[in-house]
């Protein structure tokens, strides 16, 4: 028997560390160790209901799992076969505990191909890796095919760039093999910055060698013999396990000079990044790697002309190459025949807001967002109503209702204002307001802009200041105009990615919830209650018992009453803080 | 060469292939504006980040607008420079720039030859589309004693990056900070003064708006002449006279030498003198000690430092004293022209028109700002009275003529004053690149081989390329000689001499594109090579014509050594003439 113990940053921030230490103290406690064996893996997505231990080969998924909980998982299930089923996972709809995760809805609709590993395995054993066919992919490249064979077979796979543009892989394989370079650079783009996202570190702690596996194979097509990671410095644990992995790839022969015995040599070391949103642009990556300021360039020439050190240089993210090795070990009829027409294989999400089950799930190209949202995510928190759903990081679109039955893919996120992106997706509900959802992005982009070119540097502040303007209810109909003409020139005249798609937010919401900056800016009323400038407080008269606290509380003194008489609020000195309304013990302030 | 065709604005054109859009159009006289990009061939620098975005053009059936200024042309392409989208997003483009301008135009130092200004006046810009009360990218005001950093004027155009890191190798300029705070400063935002900034003020010469100019003296060289108890005399540099008419509308080359002597006198100076007497004076000094350096090392002393670098530009000063401080003892020990100008202005000048030091004002006219940081070091001081009061730049002078109501083009010719206005070819070609060491040779040659020299025009060392290198034939003995202009190429000749790779005798080294004539203190040429090259041509055309073109023969300075010098690298030359360097990575 095995006990999997969630190792990714989530759980072990909420002490999976302990759980394993306390499970290996009972386990030798009942003299165990030889009939069960504790391994640390990668995350397993359902970070919702964190920390997580999974018993092999039942499939038992505990959940929320605790130090002082090891004992009893020990006692109980492994000792004597009953499972706990107070840490089992709970069906919100009829109460039943489920114990097989492969029953529970969230695991149901998925399907894991770059997480095929992760919450599987030890990531910090390579030999746990080559046990599930690991680095066979890259013998079998090196040995049995030539760099155009592999090439055509990932062209065939239809895979394509999973870090938001999605262009197809192979070609971007092929285009830089034909450059020809006394030396050239296969580069990983571990820059994750989409604020939630963290599909690209759930990979590299929980699966390191499949990236080092993909890259090797990438180099051999392309004809690099040199690798980097360039990761943000802000992911210690993926470092830690990249580094291991590394090191344990290089004893075994899997980097270094004549892997397989071919005539094909192969190494890499990883690149620090300091964090910059801007530094997930290749360019602008190639610039920081190089030591220069992180910033992104004009296009052409690409980088697989001149990328890292003017060098050929073929740059893919954390998830496409988690996808490589699978294409060659299941062959690319196989990937091509998951997804839709345009986008083949799956998509890793993570899923955040105002939903069930938070987490990190892979589907399919072409599912829908409601199966995301209600069957994987478990539906609104609270029982509340679905308003949107963000997807694309911070430079994607807010699609609504209408869009859930759209089948997912790079192309229909497009055409629907939105973007796939690296794959980050909010769920919002009734009590969001979209103005201030576009603001909240608009305010990451606006951190987050390097400075180059005018629209990102100056248009994006100027399009936050029409927003803060429409959100504090000093807004006019012609600042929805000029909000528009910029979101408008903004993605036409921007120099990268990040600042043609950082109107996306405020395009969508315009397009989709036009009804909701109208209300802020005719009517000077925010729906979602959200706009505290526009709040309106009111007391009811039936349920105020004229107690005063408001009226002594309110710092403008904007309250006035007798007491254990109704008290009444005068709109024309309230501030809007909302002080009166959170002093009130008996819920007679209403919020308009 | 292959040849691409293609349609802008419903314009056939046929380009080379590899042009670019914005050059395709200019040639088919569709002029595109532009911001950020600039191109100066002469350097084989073309700076074109793509940044501004100003020259964004529509090509039907891309996503996009594309910049003109970094897009190549493509065969078959159809390009809209005026479509409805193009102007409305590059309108909004300079909105914005604008947005976050100063709107102090009318009293901004830059009024007049920017290029944000030129924009907004093209394209008729109205109104700025945004808040109230915008929030504005400010940033602390940095003042040096040659040029002013007023950062919130940035437009993030990177020209001075550009020039600073590339052409100069200077490193003091780059960009920081993130997003609306990102501006171009000296690294951790320190002060130019702390910084390696030599003021060669190639920057300014190159920033489109505000942002960096010049420190203006102009209202104390007016205070000064105002001052009825001060004895003011003027010196003007050689390059000055090659550019001052562009200021008055006189086309790039024309040598305005008579009307600004005239104009000098009208605005009140007591004394109109030329920097060329001291460059002469220079030459005695600074071919001395190259023919003693040379002599001493062909008969064998070992203990001989060469080559000899030449001293006159203090940007280049400035620069080895902050990259080659182990070098300190290469340079020649002669002083600038400038301030050879001040010594013997205060001291055998003074005497003669019996002023006193304390009362006589030098001034300076010079294509040059790191000049006004020379003026003020210490070395340079007697007792706290510096040898030249004021340097002000080309641009000033004509702002002083403006501000003097004089009619500039209507003005009869004058001469200079003497004995210090006496002049030759040769201290006037000081102001060019290969200048200064074609006068040292016109004059060493003769002192070495003593033979007449007949061939006076040494076209070997002429030319605007950044590295040149030459061997004169002084009967028999092979003289070799090295070239630079631009500080980037200064410090390759001086890397290679540091590895031991050259065997040059003596090297020439200015700082500036062109030598003096493309000086930071110049009409704005914007890199304009065509305007460098008509003003080196008006200063070899002027020394070609004049009647004396070896220093040595200037009849007031061979007096001024019989009166007062004694002879060159005498005691008293030592003491007004020469200087030592120091070693201040930080000044």
């Amino acid at each position: 028997m095995q006990l999997l113990v969630c190792g990714g940053t989530g759980c072990r921030a909420s002490a999976s560390a302990t759980i394993v230490e306390k499970l290996n103290e009972s386990l030798k406690a009942h003299q165990l160790t030889e009939e069960a064996q504790v391994v640390t893996t990668g995350c397993f997505g359902f970070c919702e209901k964190g920390p997580i231990v999974k018993v092999i080969p039942d499939n038992t998924f505990y959940t929320q799992v605790k130090p002082e909980d090891a004992e009893e998982i020990v006692a109980e299930h492994i000792l004597k076969g009953r499972k706990v089923s107070r840490l089992l996972y709970e069906n919100p709809e009829n109460q039943e505990h489920i114990a097989d995760s492969r029953h529970m809805g969230f695991y149901q609709k998925q399907m894991r191909i770059a997480l095929r590993n992760c919450g599987v395995i030890d990531p910090e054993n390579i030999d746990e890796y080559i046990g599930r066919d690991g680095y066979s992919a890259l013998a079998q490249v090196v040995t049995d095919l030539t760099p155009e064979q592999a090439i055509a077979m990932v062209k065939q796979s239809g895979l394509r760039g999973r870090g938001g543009a999605g262009f197809p892989t192979g070609l971007k394989w092929e285009i830089t093999s034909k450059f020809s370079s006394d030396q050239k650079y296969v580069v990983c783009n571990a820059d994750e910055g989409d604020p939630g996202a963290f599909m690209d570190r759930s990979i590299l702690e929980g699966d390191p060698n499949s990236i080092i596996e993909a890259m090797a194979i990438c180099g051999y097509c392309i004809g690099a013999t040199k690798g980097l990671v360039y990761i943000r410095a802000e992911y210690p644990l993926a470092i830690k396990r990249l580094e291991i992995a590394i090191a344990q790839a290089r004893e075994y022969g899997l980097l270094g000079d004549n892997i397989f015995g071919s005539k094909f040599s192969f190494d890499m070391e990883l690149r620090y990044g300091a964090g910059a949103f801007v530094c997930g642009e290749e360019t602008a990556l190639i610039a920081s790697m190089e030591g220069k300021r992180g910033e992104p360039r004009v296009k052409p020439p690409f980088p697989a002309e001149s990328g890292y050190m003017q060098k050929p240089t073929n740059v893919n993210n954390v998830e496409t190459f988690a996808n490589v090795p699978v294409i060659f070990l299941k062959g690319p009829e196989w990937y091509s025949s998951i997804g839709t027409e345009k986008s083949k294989g799956t998509k890793v999400f993570a899923l955040a807001g105002k939903i069930n089950n938070v987490g990190l799930i892979e589907v399919p190209m072409g599912i829908t967002l409601r199966e995301i949202i209600y069957e994987i995510g478990g539906g609104i928190k609270n029982g509340k109503k679905f308003k949107a759903v963000q997807t694309g990081g911070p430079s994607g679109g807010c699609l609504t209702e209408a869009h859930l039955d759209t089948p997912i893919d790079f192309d229909s996120l497009v055409a629907a204002g939105s973007m796939m992106g690296s794959g980050g997706m909010i769920v919002m509900d009734e009590d969001d307001c979209m103005v201030s959802i576009a603001k909240f992005y608009l305010e990451f982009i606006v951190e987050e802009s390097c400075g180059k070119c005018t629209p990102c540097r100056i248009g994006n502040k100027r399009m936050l200041e029409i927003l803060e303007k429409i959100t504090q209810g000093k807004g006019n109909m012609e600042d929805l105009d000029h909000l528009r003409n910029l979101a408008y020139v903004i993605k036409d005249t921007s120099l990268c990615g990040l600042g043609q798609s950082s109107p996306n937010p405020v395009l969508s919401t315009l397009e989709n919830f036009y009804d909701e900056y109208v209300a802020h800016v005719k009517d000077k009323r925010c729906f979602a209650k959200k706009c505290k400038a526009l709040a309106r407080y009111t007391i009811d008269p039936d349920v105020c018992t004229g107690c005063t606290i408001c009226a002594r509380n309110c710092p403008v003194e904007a309250i006035t009453g007798e007491k254990r008489e109704p008290h009444f609020i005068h709109q024309e000195i309230c501030i809007h803080c909302g002080v009166c309304y959170q002093k009130c013990k008996f819920n007679a302030i209403n919020v308009e | 060469m292959e040849t691409i065709k293609l349609t802008i604005d419903n314009r056939q054109v046929e380009v080379p292939k590899g042009t670019t859009i914005l050059q395709a159009a200019h040639q088919a006289g569709i002029n595109i504006p532009s911001l950020c990009y600039m191109n100066l061939p002469h350097l084989a620098q073309e700076h074109k980040p793509g940044s501004c975005r100003v020259c964004v053009v529509e090509i039907p059936g891309r996503k996009n607008l594309v910049p003109a200024c970094a897009t190549e042309c493509a065969d078959g392409m159809t390009v809209l420079s005026h479509s409805l989208r193009a102007i409305n997003a590059r309108r909004t483009v300079v909105e914005l720039l604008l947005s976050d301008h100063p709107k102090d135009c009318l009293i901004c130092p830059s009024s007049g030859n920017c290029e944000l200004q030129k924009l907004s006046i093209t394209m008729g810009i109205r109104e700025i589309n945004s808040v109230e009360n915008a929030a504005m990218s400010t940033y602390r005001k940095d003042a040096s004693p040659a040029l002013n950093r007023n950062m919130d004027k940035c437009v993030m155009c990177r020209s001075c990056e550009t020039v600073c890191n590339e052409i100069q190798t200077v490193g003091a300029l780059s960009a920081v900070n993130r997003g609306f705070m990102s501006v171009v400063a000296p690294a951790f935002e320190q002060e130019l003064t702390d910084s390696p900034c030599t003021f060669c003020g190639q920057c300014v010469a190159v920033c489109p708006t505000g942002a960096l100019t010049a420190v203006d003296n102009t209202f104390h060289v007016i205070r000064a002449l105002a001052d009825p108890n001060k004895f003011v005399v003027v010196q003007t540099a050689p390059a000055v006279r090659a550019a001052l008419g562009e200021e008055f509308g006189y086309p790039p080359g024309t040598s305005v030498t008579g009307k600004m002597t005239a104009a000098l006198r009208s605005l009140g100076f007591d004394k109109v003198f030329d920097t060329d007497f001291a460059a002469d004076l220079t030459i005695m000094e600074e071919g001395t000690e190259l023919l003693d350096r040379i002599t001493r090392y062909l008969d064998g002393d070992k203990s001989v430092r060469l080559p000899i670098l030449t001293s006159c530009c203090p940007a280049w000063v400035n620069f080895f004293e902050t990259n080659y401080p182990d070098m300190l003892d290469v340079p020649s020990t002669a002083r600038s022209p400038q301030q050879m100008f001040g010594a013997i202005a205060k001291t055998y000048m003074a005497e003669k028109l019996g002023v006193k030091r304390e009362d006589m004002v030098v001034v300076s006219v010079m294509p040059c700002l790191a000049k006004k940081y020379e003026c003020q070091r210490d070395e340079f001081k007697v007792d706290g009275n510096p040898d030249v009061d004021y340097a002000i730049t080309t641009r000033e002078l004509a702002h002083l003529i403006k501000i003097g109501n004089i009619d500039f083009k209507t003005l009869k010719e004058e001469d200079f004053d003497r004995p210090m206005g006496e002049s030759t070819g040769a201290g006037l070609i000081f102001g060019v690149t290969g200048g200064v060491i074609e006068a040292a040779t016109r004059t060493a040659y003769e002192l070495f081989t003593g033979k007449k020299l007949e061939k006076v025009d040494f076209h070997e060392l002429r030319g605007m390329e950044g590295i040149r290198t030459a061997s004169v034939n002084f009967d028999g003995t092979y003289i070799h000689i090295g070239i630079a202009h631009t500080l980037g190429n200064a410090r390759k000749l001086l890397d290679g001499i540091r590895k031991g790779m050259y065997n040059f005798h003596a090297i020439e080294i200015m700082a500036c594109p062109g030598g003096c004539i493309g000086g930071g203190g110049q009409p704005l040429h914007r890199g304009n090579s065509i305007v460098l090259k008509a003003r080196m041509d008006s200063i070899y055309k002027e020394d070609f014509n004049k009647p004396i073109r070896k220093s040595h023969e200037n009849p007031e300075i061979i007096k001024l050594y019989e009166d007062f010098l004694g002879k060159p690298l005498s005691e008293k030359s030592h003491k007004l003439l020469h200087t030592h360097y120091f070693s201040h990575p930080k000044k």
